[in-house]
């Protein structure tokens, strides 16, 4: 038998002097990020697939609309803006919601999916700190979607006001109207409407993430059902309905927070067109209501990092 | 320089013991091979040394502590786990992309030179690799770091024997050399005999046997006993012995070669035989404690 050094190549020992192996400290972040959205192929297909059924809707519609569009000509300037603004702002809701449900399932799967295919043992034996996962992770709804849904609406408007003006032209109408929308101010708006939703919505993305990181199985159940719980008891042991009303806050309040919602003249202003002067970024910047929720967001990352150190596959 | 060093080291998962002070202390250029039953605590030791699991006692890897400081620890430690962990949704390109962009000892042309000797294309998502495959790229992305200690936890687990004796044969030759260190636990200790330089046998988390395998050669020895020769065999007090072909074998502990020499054939045991003679008796052991 033969003896095991003979096994080894018989190299003379060359001990490696520990060469400091420098890495900036925002390149596994961005590397880490690109990683989800490889796979989470839905953060862009969602918005996309949306944009193009939205896009396909609205060209068969162009066949019937421009007549409908000579008679609101004769009509006061402000009705006739939203009306041409409407299918503009709808392309843009229906967006941010594509967003929102994007963000939110993605959120669910993140921190689970990779213990359920024990991957997480593969990303663990790399130099990547559970900092940084999760920050990639929480990056995808709070910085990725918004910024994409903006491209994508944005991409989608010039595409409808192109084919609105084609049709226009076609049928022998004037095209001049379809231009007297203010597209870039709308386009500011809805630029200033994703930032404010994502920053509202934080803490509910990072309460997802933080359940996705602790559930071992039904994850959305875990993540909705003791809010409703919670709700129900208050319900029934106070008769109050503060745990409901605060959840409905943080749906749906980002916009009291963030816009006037009159306009000087007291006029309440119409959600299909809002002027820049509707805006209310100070106001909304100084509401504690957002601040409490960032707090809370960041913890429920703090912990999602620390409970992350102690996970290994389902 | 040591690579890793345990004083005391302890686990418990509720009143399961894990790990029940271990002290180990691996050197700077040897290949390990950590063996033991299962639920020996094995998998534990690993994930002690790799930062995946809390633990008490005193554990340093190339001097840092991996609990706390795993994703530094990383950049030098590179680990293959039980089972295929690639993820399945990637492809083959990506996951070199990815390596080089986060990995800063990571070597993308290498890496696709190791490839370039399999059948595995880059285009490929790893759902369409065979499980070999899978290992194959595993270790091609695991060779290509720069690491000084590799950590292979049954790495060819459910492997044919063509695929196990190809990664480790690519293990010695591409990968290996004296500044490199290696871990590795199997069950399939026949794959490993000749590779290993250094042999741990653990059991119930205790450390049970650790010596390097020129002394488990000297020390240990298997002789064919003749028939007639059995009676002076037993007398010299073997730690185990079990029936091969009709003939006994007995396996010998610290006996001079030249005094079993006259009783039979004399061999280096297998590690699989010793295993079974070291911890056949300790169960053995355990009963006779208990009655």
């Amino acid at each position: 038998m033969t003896t095991q050094p003979n096994a080894v190549p018989e190299s003379p020992p060359n001990p490696r002097e520990i060469v400091p192996a420098s890495m900036s400290v925002t390149r596994p972040l961005y590397w880490s990020v690109r990683r989800e959205v490889w796979e989470n192929r839905s953060i862009y297909i969602a918005p996309l697939a949306a944009a193009a059924v939205y896009l396909f809707g609205f060209l068969i519609g162009l066949f019937w609309v421009p007549a409908s569009m000579h008679g609101m000509m004769a009509l006061h300037s402000t009705p006739l803006l939203i009306a041409l603004a409407m299918p503009y702002a709808h392309a843009s809701m229906l967006l941010m919601l594509t967003g929102f449900l994007v963000g939110i399932f993605y959120s669910l799967d993140a921190l689970h999916g990779e213990r359920r295919d024990r991957s997480i043992l593969f990303w663990k034996s790399l130099p990547v700190s559970d900092l940084t996962t999760v920050l990639s992770k929480a990056s995808i709804p709070l910085v990725i979607l918004p910024v994409l849904v903006f491209v994508i609406t944005v991409a989608l408007q010039v595409a409808m006001r192109l084919l609105n003006t084609a049709v226009l032209i076609l049928s022998g109408h004037d095209a001049a109207g379809a231009w007297t929308l203010p597209m870039f101010e709308m386009q500011v708006v809805s630029l200033y409407g994703l930032a404010v939703l994502a920053l509202w919505h934080a803490p509910i993305y990072c309460w997802f993430l933080l359940v996705s990181g602790w559930a071992r199985r039904a994850a959305f159940l875990w993540a909705v059902l003791p809010l409703i719980v919670i709700g129900a008891f208050e319900l029934i042991a106070f008769r109050t309905a503060h745990f409901g009303l605060m959840m409905q806050d943080r749906v749906f309040g980002f916009a009291a927070a963030a816009f006037d919602l009159k306009d000087k003249n007291g006029v309440p202003i119409d959600a299909h067109f809002i002027p820049l002067t509707q805006l209310a970024p100070g106001r909304f910047l100084s509401n504690p209501s957002l601040w409490l929720g960032l707090i809370v967001a960041a913890a429920f990352l703090a912990a999602a990092v620390r409970l992350r150190r102690y996970q290994g596959p389902l | 320089m040591t690579v890793i060093e345990a004083r005391g080291l302890r686990k418990a998962f509720g009143t399961t013991i894990a790990l029940d002070s271990v002290n180990l202390r691996v050197e700077e250029g040897r290949i390990v091979g950590l063996i033991g039953p299962n639920g020996a605590g094995k998998s534990t030791a690993l994930n002690a040394i790799l930062g995946l699991t809390s633990y008490q006692g005193e554990l340093r890897v190339l001097g840092r502590d991996p609990w706390t400081e795993r994703d530094q620890l990383m950049r030098d430690v590179c680990f293959i786990a039980d089972v295929a962990v690639l993820p399945r949704w990637m492809r083959v390109s990506q996951a070199l992309e990815y390596m080089a962009g986060v990995h800063p000892r990571f070597d993308r042309a290498k890496a696709k030179g190791f490839l370039a000797k399999t059948d595995i294309r880059q285009p490929s998502k790893i759902r369409e690799l065979s499980k070999g495959m899978v290992t194959q790229l595993h270790l091609a992305l695991v060779m290509a770091i720069d690491a000084r200690l590799l950590v292979l936890d049954e790495p060819t687990l459910g492997l044919d024997i063509l695929y196990r004796k190809q990664f480790y044969d690519s293990l010695l030759n591409d990968y290996f050399d004296r500044s490199r260190t290696i871990v590795v636990t199997t069950h399939q200790v026949e794959d490993v005999q000749h590779v290993l330089t250094d042999l741990i046998f653990i059991n119930h988390g205790r450390i049970v046997l650790d010596c390097g395998m020129e002394e488990f050669e000297s020390r240990y020895l298997e002789v064919a006993v003749r028939p007639e020769q059995i009676a002076a065999a037993r007398a010299l007090q073997p730690i185990h012995e079990r029936q091969v072909l009709g003939r006994s074998t007995l396996l010998f502990d610290h006996v001079d070669r030249q005094q079993l020499a006259a009783l039979g054939e004399v061999r280096t045991p297998s590690i699989a035989d010793l295993f079974v003679a070291l911890m056949g008796n300790q169960a053995g052991e355990a009963q006779g404690a208990a009655r």
